[in-house]
């Protein structure tokens, strides 16, 4: 791979410890995949934030980082195992709360933002088409690559970072052209009416394109809500970082050619929906994986008006979603309902099972797959039905 | 016999080959305290990557991996050396934060489990 003299300043450790490490992850990964050179990214979103997922190794890692580590571009970051500031009425523990702090600590001294969100696009990072990014969260990354046209592998928690302490990425796999070809043609048949619908069928074509890229057809029409739930479920069911739809991403078709393709049929959505229930009664119920947009919170605060829940709810969003919800007023009707806002965190990344719920009500395919594997038991239903089932249909 | 593959991370690492012939989880995989494969399934479970030239084709799984291999590192409990066929991000990113020696680009049915295994660079013998 060839690299510039100030690249190769960096690779020496002339900028220091963090940024030398930083540079060989990239150009390991680089060799590793065959770029032949680096690119500079104008926006990093750095995975690995909870401390259920990093451990002691993991916050180790990082303070050495921020002996000398700084960003170099524009650096978010995902959500935490708890709300940073609402920890205590989470009924999350001192010695968690302790560690989830201290690498929270670690990232800001390294210099970034404290967004903990799954959804940078609604947190003022948002790279435009054509934009070479590096971006850790699976989802998001699927939304900027297809939605928003920025151009992005699927990075990890190290390599993201590495991207953000140097400026740089190797230049390989979805930063070029040849790569960004839909490799299945999904069309879709069935009437998909609800974001749900569409977090069903995403869950679907995730299984069966992998780590290809679908290109989705007759789509009548596909708002925020629905492409981010979309882009969370393609990247748990399968190993997908872009998707192409007809008008909505910038590329969409480019270089399709004669690919495969196959039906999204009614049968297929009816039979997903029922593969993510398991049996039993919810004791928990939780919105807003990715986190809820603003529209979202507003069609909750509506739909809670009167009621009080009668089973532990959170809506999950970042603060920056809680703020504009708090001046518009709908903060206040969630929480009047006995809801609670987990701001900063969501049912995936936070130690749930510590907590005591085993059996989780939700309208998204990528957390009734994440909170599986992580031993809990799902019910997957639309938005109202999960207020429903939080209020005890009262 | 000697071999030449590429460097993933350089160093120099030796000791007893633990040779696992499908790819490797780290996260959920390896014991990050013992060492110890934890896969259900998996052909090596119950081995103890300490102190072993752990040889397999690749790495699957969560990219938390990466850090697993760092907290073996700092516990003691990390392989010496590690010798793939096709190193991914996984396996690439956690050798270069634990600075665990990693060639790849090697012909990995040529090593067999309980030989003794010296990497330097690029290099492999045995």
């Amino acid at each position: 791979m060839h690299l510039t003299r100030e690249e190769e300043a960096l690779l020496s450790g002339a900028e220091g410890r963090a940024a030398q490490k930083s540079m060989q992850i990239l150009v390991a990964l680089g060799e590793i995949y065959g770029a032949k050179r680096l690119v500079r990214v104008t926006s990093v979103q750095v995975s690995g934030v909870s401390y259920k997922n990093l451990g002691d190794a993991g916050v180790e890692f990082l303070n050495e980082l921020a002996k000398d580590g700084r960003a170099r571009v524009k650096t978010t970051m995902n959500p935490a195992g708890m709300s940073l500031t609402d920890w205590k009425s989470q009924g999350i523990g001192s010695a968690f709360a302790k560690k989830q702090l201290e690498v929270i600590d670690a990232y800001r001294r390294l210099g970034l933002e404290v967004t903990c969100t799954c959804t940078p696009y609604l947190a003022g990072n948002e790279p435009r088409f054509g934009d070479h990014i590096a971006w850790g969260e699976s989802s998001a990354v699927v939304y900027a690559n297809s939605v928003l046209g920025a151009r992005t592998n699927r990075e990890g928690g190290p390599s993201a970072l590495a991207a953000s302490l140097t400026g740089l990425t190797p230049l390989y796999g979805l930063h070029l052209d040849e790569s960004r070809r839909p490799t299945l043609r999904v069309d879709i048949e069935a009437p998909l009416e609800s974001p749900e619908d569409f977090s069903a069928m995403g869950y679907f074509v995730g299984k069966e394109v992998k780590d290809g890229i679908p290109f989705f057809t007759r789509v009548r029409s596909a708002g925020l809500e629905e492409l981010k739930t979309l882009s969370a479920a393609l990247a748990s069911s399968g190993g997908v970082a872009m998707f192409h739809m007809e008008g909505v991403t910038p590329e969409a078709g480019a270089g399709a050619g004669e690919t495969e393709a196959i039906r999204f049929t009614s049968r297929d959505l009816s039979e997903t929906e029922a593969k993510l229930n398991d049996e039993g009664s919810p004791d928990f119920v939780s919105v807003g994986c990715p986190h809820c947009s603003l529209a979202e919170v507003k069609t909750i605060a509506e739909l809670l008006k009167g009621k009080k829940v009668t089973k532990e709810f959170w809506v999950c969003c970042s603060r920056e979603v809680k703020r504009l919800s708090d001046e518009a007023g709908y903060s206040r009707q969630v929480e009047r309902s006995g809801a609670k806002f987990a701001t900063d965190t969501c049912m995936v990344v936070a130690p749930i099972e510590e907590l005591g719920y085993g059996i989780v009500a939700t309208n998204s395919a990528k957390a009734c797959h994440y909170l599986r594997n992580g031993g809990a038991k799902v019910r997957f239903m639309s938005l109202e039905d999960c207020v429903m089932e939080a209020t005890g249909r009262n | 016999m000697r071999l030449g593959g590429r460097v993933i991370f350089n160093g120099k690492g030796e000791g007893i080959a633990l040779v696992s012939s499908n790819p490797m989880s780290f996260y959920g995989g390896v014991d990050p305290d013992t060492g110890r494969v934890i896969e259900r399934g998996h052909e090596l479970r119950g081995e103890s990557v300490k102190g072993r030239v752990l040889v397999f084709p690749n790495g699957k799984g969560s990219t938390v991996g990466s850090y697993v291999l760092y907290r073996l590192k700092r516990n003691g409990a990390a392989p010496s050396a590690v010798i793939n066929s096709k190193c991914e991000t996984i396996v690439a990113v956690g050798v270069i934060i634990s600075e665990i020696p990693c060639v790849d680009m090697i012909d990995i049915t040529k090593i067999a489990t309980g030989a003794s295994v010296r990497v330097d660079g690029a290099s492999v013998s045995f």
